[in-house]
């Protein structure tokens, strides 16, 4: 199956700070990786460079098999959940996803099912500034899933989410999966990952130290849960 | 383009800021034409004073707002929009709030009291002014990655041009007084956009020989007729290279 991203020798620094060093990886058509690092370990800067929202200082990331630098189309095929959220503070929310659908052209094919789920149609009133944290994760999520995009990038859903809303999300997740999807997921909580995860991908200062089956790594361990197997490779390894 | 253009003017409508310096404007412009028969005094009255507010309030605004409006930047970049389409949105945006707000601040009473050539030459040099500093805002807003540096730098800019530059300017005659430095003064008249405003009303005025060294010097050296054009044409590169230089940096930033 051809991959869908690659990323070939990605190097991204931020003044001095080298943020991602050499990073080469892919992703196929479709299925769920989880990424995983330490924080500042550079996961949010790839996606970001996925997205174009990171300008790399080197190499190139190709999505469906075009270079996206200078591009932006590609961007109808991904619905982005960032790990903060920011909206203008004086839209409500009815606004902003009238603001996306119009933005974007595209009225037909929605994806509200999160929208009815976490009950933000009932709140369309409200302006973003006053939104509680959890409540601005909920919006991104809807946002992100809105326009039924081929990729799915969520970089710590769950995070600021109370576990009934994250138990919707995680359900959301399984079903975007099972339409056979592409969904890129960073998190550190590490039981989440085990329930979604096909793939993980284990990032550190910069370089990616494996990407494999999430069955492959729990065999390599010896261990039945992620946590556990984790950690001992990690402690093998130093 | 015009969609996020749409957004940002609906946003701006909101604030209480440009309905504000409107009104400001407005109220300025009355009381000068009220208080002075003379037409030409009041337009010359009004011309000083714009020339100071009018960059003042474009460039600190604009960049002011560019920064409030990061979210939304970050939000239109991860959607399948291009980045000069963002940016060229953003200015369109802001540029045509606040010259709405000079258009009905000063060019309505202008026409009223005082409808002519003069006073189109005086909206037209306005408009400009407004549209170069937005231009100048942009270019600080995308160069610093803080507010607080960003506001800094519009207004060392607005420093720069209408305080600082007529100081250069005479510490230079007077070092070099025993040239002929004439032609060097008007070439260095074009590095100000205030300069070049105020030079352009002025020799519409045909009084130009009475407010200051270089604009005596234009009225000699082209004759109004030239030198009009020529400082529009000088105006109009202050509005658009800081914006094409701002595009630039835009389109390799990170967010
Ligand atoms: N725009 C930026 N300017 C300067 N430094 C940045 C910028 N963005 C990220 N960094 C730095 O890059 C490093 C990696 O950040 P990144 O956000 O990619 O980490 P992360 O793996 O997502 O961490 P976390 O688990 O905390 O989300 C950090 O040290 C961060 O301070
Ligand atoms: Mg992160």
């Amino acid at each position: 199956m051809e991959n869908i991203i690659e990323v070939k020798q990605l190097k991204k620094s931020f003044g001095k700070l080298q943020v991602l060093k050499e990073v080469n990886c892919s992703f196929g058509q479709g299925g769920i990786v989880g990424i995983l690092g330490p924080n500042a370990s550079g996961k949010t800067t790839l996606i970001k460079s996925i997205l174009g929202m990171v300008i790399p200082d080197a190499g190139e990331v190709y999505f469906g098999g075009k270079p996206v630098a200078r591009s932006f189309d590609y961007k109808k095929q991904i619905g982005y959940m960032p790990q903060i959220g920011r909206y203008p503070d004086n839209m409500k929310i009815g606004e902003l996803f009238k603001m996306m659908k119009d933005l974007r052209n595209v009225h037909d094919n929605l994806d509200t099912d999160l929208i009815s789920a976490y009950g933000l149609d009932a709140m369309y009133d409200k302006a973003m500034r006053t939104l509680s944290g959890g409540t601005r994760q909920k919006v991104s999520a809807a946002l992100a899933c809105l326009f039924n995009p081929k990729v799915l990038i969520l970089d710590e859903p769950t995070a600021g989410l109370d576990p009934l809303a994250a138990e919707i999300l995680k359900d959301k997740i399984h079903a975007e999966k099972a339409k056979g999807k592409l969904i890129l997921i960073t998190s550190h909580i590490l039981t989440e990952v085990d329930e979604l995860a096909d793939d993980i991908m284990y990032l550190f200062e910069g370089n990616i130290k494996f990407h494999k089956p999430l069955s492959a790594l729990k065999a390599e361990a010896g261990e039945q849960k992620l946590g556990k197997a984790l950690t001992k490779i990690l402690t093998q390894n130093v | 383009m015009f969609k996020i253009a749409k957004y940002i003017a609906l946003d701006i409508i909101k604030s209480k800021v440009v309905m504000a310096y409107t009104l400001l404007l407005m109220a300025i412009c009355i009381s000068v034409f009220l208080t002075d028969a003379d037409v030409t005094k009041g337009l010359v009255s009004i011309t000083t004073i714009m020339l100071i507010i009018v960059p003042l309030v474009s460039v600190v605004y604009a960049t002011t707002y560019y920064f409030n409006a990061a979210e939304f930047t970050e939000l239109l970049v991860s959607q399948p929009i291009s980045r000069k389409n963002i940016l060229l949105g953003k200015y369109i945006g802001i540029s045509s709030s606040i010259l709405s707000a000079f258009l009905i601040g000063v060019g309505v009473p202008v026409l009223l009291f005082a409808f002519g050539s003069t006073g189109i030459i005086l909206i037209l040099t306005g408009s400009l002014l407004t549209l170069c500093f937005i231009s100048l805002a942009f270019l600080a807003s995308v160069a610093m990655r803080d507010k607080a540096k960003g506001i800094g730098l519009a207004l060392m800019i607005w420093f720069y041009c209408s305080i600082i530059f007529d100081g250069l300017v005479l510490v230079f005659l007077y070092a070099l007084s025993d040239y002929p430095l004439e032609k060097v003064l008007i070439a260095i008249t074009a590095f100000n956009p205030i300069d070049l405003a105020r030079i352009l009303v002025l020799l519409q005025l045909d009084i130009a020989a009475l407010m200051g060294y270089t604009g005596a010097l234009f009225q000699d050296f082209f004759g109004s007729g030239f030198g009009i054009v020529f400082s529009f044409g000088l105006l109009m590169v202050w509005f658009v290279v800081p914006l094409i230089i701002s595009l630039r940096v835009f389109r390799k930033k990170d967010l």
